[in-house]
């Protein structure tokens, strides 16, 4: 099919693909196709129970595709074998609701613990933390265990711990969902900020007004099903 | 890779985990032990075998000058009865090699047996010249002795498998309850093994969740559990070790070779080879069920 093959260099792309989770009867993602160009800045947008969840599992190969295809950065994640998904992920930050920061480890060895883990040396860790710790507006704070600090100041945090490495796609699930409108405009603006570093960042959000406000490219999915996909979108998902 | 962190995982790990890790290295001390003392038992009956079983089937033992009885009239055995006797044995289609074995010979024996016990007060004319037989069909031995039992300067004749066969055979009962106990033992500690291992990678959830969303790789996520059990494991294991040894020192040189000095008893050598095995045993044991237990609780 030479067409796809065309369309194959998009940075995310998926393919008819479904997702029926074991002992549910309605799938979780039904015969999506949509594709995602490096840079850009997605919402995905939907219900509680739409899917958005499980697209971000998709893309991290935290779950298999029930049918259909799907690429990412390159690679056909069906023939990806599993010693060479953590080489995938790495390329992939992460960020979700809960923060998910180790409570007994400060900002800075938060951040580190990234860059530790897929061993990369100390000195790389010295000049890559500061760094990013001060995009996100943290530095100073080096020092301080995640309790000590507000809502939106961890969630900078786990900003800080998707993006210490550089990745090529940022995933968000429901960011500010936790956090004050106020803080949540902050965080807003520091993931405008990663975009246009030129990190792809797709975000899963029931945040109308943030949507609203951005004014960029939505997917909006229901029941599993892409029911839209505009871009410069607004919410537009009426109860 | 990064070796203070797996090393301060694997600390942190072990002291939060202190109850459990004591259970498996007790229940990996145990079972190594029951294999230690299997094996050690195997020794035993191969020192005993090395000397007797394997060389000789029956044994022809001729008049010394103080024996006394129907075929040691004579006194001495002569050169003549020898011949007699020698010719008898080969010419005997069950027989398929004979040895001789002089006083002297009898005597150096004697000694490489019982090093350091009776040797000392037995003198080379006091023992017997004899002809060790070895039978094509060791089950043919009546015939063989029925042949030379009449000669004269026989003294008597041996069947020495029969005489050592109940002695082996209560090694032989107890190398296999040895190794029951070891089973049994085993699968305790493997069971064990799989909790903790369970019971860390639940509290350590949250670590191993952020390294595999960051992309670490398994083998990098799972060594500090791997080494841990690991390390539960050689503790165990020179515990064990330790155990055997006390054995050999304590029970088997202490008491049993003091009682029994006829018998030729494990030596230091085969009872030092065996802790290797135990330290090998006691480390694979663990990291396996570990790296088993770890592929059904750490999926990528």
């Amino acid at each position: 099919m030479p067409e796809t093959r065309r369309r194959g260099n998009a940075l995310i792309r998926f393919d008819n693909v479904t997702k029926l989770y074991p002992n549910q009867a309605l799938p979780a993602l039904q015969d999506l196709t949509v594709e995602i160009e490096k840079g850009e800045f997605v919402f995905l947008v939907g219900p509680s129970g739409s899917g958005k969840s499980t697209f971000l599992r998709l893309v991290l190969k935290e779950e298999r595709p029930t049918s259909g295809r799907i690429r990412v950065a390159g690679k056909d994640l069906h023939r990806l074998s599993n010693w060479k998904v953590p080489h995938l992920r790495r390329r992939i930050g992460t960020v979700f609701q809960d923060f998910r920061l180790l409570p007994n480890k400060t900002l800075f060895e938060n951040v580190a613990f990234a860059l530790q883990v897929i061993g990369k040396s100390r000195r790389q860790i010295n000049r890559d933390v500061p760094a990013v710790l001060e995009l996100v507006g943290l530095d100073g704070k080096e020092n301080r265990l995640p309790d000590q600090l507000s809502g939106g100041e961890q969630q900078r945090v786990a900003i800080a711990r998707a993006f210490v490495n550089r990745p090529l796609i940022l995933l968000a699930d429901e960011p500010t969902g936790n956090l004050d409108p106020a803080t949540s405009v902050g965080i807003m603006k520091l993931l405008d900020r990663i975009n246009r570093t030129g990190t792809t960042v797709v975000m899963a959000t029931h945040d109308q007004s943030i949507v609203d406000q951005m004014r960029k490219r939505v997917i909006e999915l229901d029941a599993g099903r892409l029911v839209r996909d505009q871009s410069r979108g607004v919410y537009g998902y009426t109860r | 890779m990064r070796f203070q962190y797996v090393f301060s995982e694997v600390v942190t790990g072990l002291r939060r985990n202190l109850t459990m890790t004591l259970a498996v290295v007790i229940t990996v001390a145990i079972s190594m032990g029951f294999l230690g003392t299997g094996l050690l038992l195997r020794a035993q009956a191969e020192t005993m075998k090395d000397y007797w079983y394997d060389k000789i089937e029956i044994s022809v033992f001729m008049c010394n000058a103080f024996d006394k009885g129907a075929g040691c009239a004579g006194g001495q055995v002569t050169d003549e009865q020898k011949a007699k006797i020698e010719q008898t044995l080969t010419s005997h289609p069950e027989v398929q090699s004979v040895f001789y074995e002089s006083q002297d010979e009898a005597y150096q024996h004697f000694r490489e047996q019982f090093q350091n016990s009776i040797a000392d007060t037995i003198t080379p004319d006091q023992l017997q010249e004899a002809y060790r037989v070895q039978l094509g069909n060791p089950e043919e031995f009546e015939g063989v002795v029925s042949a030379v039992a009449g000669l004269p300067g026989v003294h008597q004749v041996v069947d020495q498998r029969e005489l050592l066969e109940p002695f082996f055979d209560v090694i032989n009962g107890l190398q296999w309850a040895a190794a029951a106990v070891t089973a049994i033992m085993v699968v305790a500690a493997v069971l064990l093994i799989a909790n903790t291992i369970r019971l860390a990678a639940f509290s350590r959830r949250r670590e191993t969740g952020i390294m595999r969303l960051v992309g670490a790789s398994n083998f990098y996520i799972q060594l500090p559990f791997i080494l841990e059990a690991a390390i539960a494991g050689v503790t165990g294991a020179v515990l064990a070790a330790a155990g055997v040894v006390l054995v050999k020192a304590l029970f088997i040189d202490g008491r049993l070779a003091k009682v029994l000095e006829f018998v030729a008893w494990v030596d230091w050598n085969d009872t030092l080879e065996i802790v290797p095995w135990l330290m090998v045993s006691g480390v694979l044991l663990t990291a396996v069920a570990a790296f088993l237990t770890l592929r059904r609780y750490l999926r990528v």
